[in-house]
Formats: structure tokens, C-alpha cells, sequence
């Protein structure tokens, strides 16, 4: 039986820890606001984006831009992996890391060698020990903007066009709700255009200035840049939900906690209570005998 | 004209104009060009420089950069990654950018890979200046 004093103390730190996920749970859910605002606001260029993309994709040449053409010999590959930077949002990044990792050993034996962007700290430290990291930004998260993002796509551009690798891979946490997130892979270069969804309707005559290949040969790497900061966004997003729902159930669980242990700490009160009681009884008992 | 432009300007932040307008000029990659209702379907990358539209006879002047433009059906889109109002200018920055990418330029070599980058925000830095001008003379 643990003494009264060292049960006290376990109630004040679990109390203390439970003002500590409370306050980070109050935290991650204001700047989750923010951070939703955020994706929903870059969302119309996004789509947008891909539309003229589609557009313009639809009857130009493949080998008008070396981002779209698809090489034969394809066997270096890179994969970035986006993760957050802070711990403490559950299963955030453990999951991510873990199907990075997958991707790696599955895909091993279609190219002769795996490179890794890790963007942000967690999937850096995580790679790091597995297989080796080629390029890191960390702690570009919590001051996101669009410059950011435009020159890590820059970067990834750069190795493509110097081959450093043939295909670029992009696994992240999708923003589905505050509750859920879903790791996702997409293919970020070659760009696979995406299908106009009504290009049979009526392929309609359009102006283009300077001419269509040009255009989309300057359209493309912008492509590549939403998509990095899209990726990014809902990163932050994702992290700041997962680690709301973290905290806030690491809160109950610390809440629960505190009930049971006050529970123990009352019954040994009264059980040393009634322990004084009989001493005195019987000591009077044997007095008055 | 009866017909109006049904005009959207969206930068990776935010949407930034939904407008019904009369008039739109824009900076083209090959020049200047302007839309009126009517216009046939036409895409055009755009360069930094001055986005103009007209509103029921009211100029407005933004300041963006690098986009693209597109209308067809009387619909205008503008994909930009920047786009400031005249009134969102802030002057002061705008002219000690200016100093700065004069000052890079004259050290760099034409050669150098920042030299374009320091062009570029030299072409900003003037654009701003314009089109925040024309916010004082109103």
C-alpha cells in the first residue's frame, strides 16, 4: 500500500500534465482554424491549375517540356516525404513515416536506387536511420508561404532535369477532416496531366499567347509548386487536427486517472482513520480494565 | 456594351476578386492586351506588371506577378501569385526593395543564377511603384 504522501503527489503531477495537454489541445485548436482557412483558400488555384493544365495538356506533343515526357530507362527514383515537425499528435507522423518506409522496401527491386526529401523533422529523423536522407528542410512549417514552397518545387525540378532521378514520388497526410487523416501518394513528376473531365463536349478553339507549348512548358513547373504547397498546407493542417484529437483524449485519459487515484487516496485515509479509532479504543479499553 | 466580364482573380492565398466588370488590360508575355465582353476563348501566360479592370466607369489597378489569364463565355480567370490593390501597397517597402535589387544587380554578374531573381524583384519593386502612384494621384 503506497503511503498517503506519495499518492498525493502522483494526483498533482498527473493534475499538472493534464493542464499541459489541455492548454496544447487549446492551442492546436485555434491555430487549426487558421490552418483550415488556409486550405480551403488555396484550393480554388489548385483546381483551377489543373484545369487549364487539362486544357492545354489534352493535344500537345509529349516531348514539348522535359516535366511531362515520361523517360524510358526510369530507375532512380526520389520520394518526398512531408511530415510535421513536433511530435505529440499521435499517429501523425509515426503512420507516415511507416508507409514511406513500405513504399521503400516494395518498390526497391523497380529502381536501382530510392532518394529522400524529407520536408519537416520528424520524417527526416525517422528516414535518416532507415535509409539515409539526400535533401531536408525542416521547421519550414510553422512559417508556411508560397515562396517556401516555390523553391523546394524548384529544387525537386532542378535534380529531375539534371536526372538525378526519373521519377518523383510525393507521400503526405491528406486533410480529410480534423479527425482523420490519410496518407497518400501521388506522382509528382512526370506530371501525369489530369483528364479534362468534358473534353469530348466540344474542343473549343482557343486563342494562345505565346503558343500552347510554351505556355504549358511554363505552366508546368508552377503545377509542381501548388501542388508542394498544397501538400504542405494540408501538412500543417493535418498536424494541428491530429494533435488536437491526441491531446484531447490524453486529457480524459489523465482526468480518469486522477478520479482513480483519488478514489485509492481516499480509502487509505479512511482505512488509517479507522486504524487510529481501534488504537485508541482499545487502548482505553485496557485502561479502564 | 449591355454584356458584362464575369472577372476571378485567385492567388495560392485567398480569392481575391469575384467582380462583375466592363474592361480588363492586362500585361501579356508578348504585351499588353485588353478584354472586352465578347472576347474569344484566349489564354495568355502574363508577366509582372499592372492588371487593370473597369467597374461601372471606375479604374482599379492592382500590382501582380507571375500568372496566367484566361476568358471564354465572358469569363475571365487570372491566376496570379501575387495581386495587390493600389491601396494595399505599402510605398515605403516597395522603394527600399527597389534599392536593394538595384544595389544586388550592380554587384552581380549577368551570369549569376540570383541575378534573374533580383531582376525579377526589380520588375516588382517598379510595378508597385506605378500602380501605387496611381492610388495618390485619385
Amino acid at each position: 500500500m503506497p503511503s498517503l504522501k506519495s499518492i498525493k503527489k502522483r494526483i498533482g503531477s498527473v493534475k499538472n500534465t493534464r493542464q499541459i495537454t489541455k492548454a496544447m489541445k487549446m492551442v492546436s485548436a485555434a491555430k487549426l482554424r487558421r490552418a483550415q482557412e488556409n486550405v480551403v483558400a488555396a484550393r480554388p488555384y489548385a483546381i483551377k491549375m489543373s484545369e487549364v493544365l487539362g486544357r492545354l495538356s489534352g493535344n500537345v506533343p509529349s516531348d514539348c517540356s522535359p516535366l511531362i515526357q515520361r523517360r524510358e530507362d526510369s530507375n532512380k527514383a526520389l520520394l518526398v516525404v512531408v511530415s510535421s515537425d513536433r511530435g505529440l499528435c499521435g499517429g501523425f507522423n509515426a503512420n507516415l513515416c511507416k508507409a514511406a518506409d513500405r513504399f521503400v522496401k516494395e518498390r526497391k527491386d523497380d529502381f536501382s536506387e530510392i532518394k529522400i526529401m524529407a520536408l519537416g523533422k520528424k520524417g527526416n529523423d525517422f528516414m535518416k536511420r532507415r535509409h539515409g536522407v539526400w535533401k531536408s528542410h525542416a521547421n519550414i512549417l510553422s512559417t508556411l508561404n508560397y515562396q517556401t514552397a516555390a523553391l523546394i518545387a524548384q529544387e525537386i525540378i532542378d535534380g529531375y532535369l539534371e536526372e538525378e532521378y526519373d521519377e518523383v514520388h510525393i507521400v503526405y497526410n491528406e486533410f480529410l477532416s480534423v479527425m482523420s487523416q490519410e496518407v497518400t501518394f501521388a506522382q509528382l513528376l512526370p506530371v501525369t496531366p489530369p483528364a479534362s473531365e468534358n473534353e469530348e463536349v466540344e474542343p473549343r478553339e482557343y486563342i494562345y499567347e505565346p503558343d500552347q507549348a510554351e505556355l504549358l512548358a511554363e505552366l508546368l513547373p508552377k503545377h509542381i509548386e501548388v501542388q508542394i504547397f498544397k501538400t504542405l498546407l494540408e501538412t500543417v493542417a493535418g498536424d494541428h487536427g491530429a494533435r488536437m484529437t491526441a491531446m484531447d483524449s490524453a486529457s480524459k485519459n489523465a482526468s480518469e486517472m486522477i478520479g482513480k487515484l483519488t478514489l485509492i487516496y481516499n480509502r487509505a485515509r479512511q482505512a488509517a482513520i479507522t486504524k487510529e479509532l481501534m488504537e485508541i479504543i482499545s487502548g482505553a479499553e485496557s485502561v479502564k480494565g | 456594351m449591355a454584356e458584362k466580364l464575369k472577372l476571378e482573380l485567385v492567388t495560392p492565398y485567398k480569392k481575391v476578386l469575384s467582380e462583375e466588370v466592363d474592361e480588363i488590360s492586362a500585361t501579356g508575355k508578348l504585351g499588353e492586351f485588353g478584354v472586352l465582353p465578347g472576347h474569344a476563348p484566349f489564354l495568355s501566360s502574363l508577366k509582372i506588371g499592372e492588371f487593370c479592370y473597369k467597374q461601372d466607369g471606375v479604374l482599379h489597378s492592382m500590382a501582380v506577378s507571375w500568372g496566367y489569364f484566361e476568358v471564354e463565355d465572358d469569363k475571365a480567370t487570372v491566376l496570379v501569385q501575387t495581386a495587390e490593390r493600389a491601396d494595399e501597397i505599402d510605398l515605403e517597402r516597395a522603394k527600399a526593395a527597389l534599392g536593394r535589387a538595384e544595389d544586388m544587380l550592380k554587384k552581380l554578374d549577368p551570369e549569376d543564377k540570383q541575378f534573374k531573381i533580383y531582376e525579377a524583384a526589380l520588375d516588382r519593386a517598379i510595378i508597385r511603384m506605378q500602380v501605387a502612384g496611381k492610388a495618390v494621384r485619385k
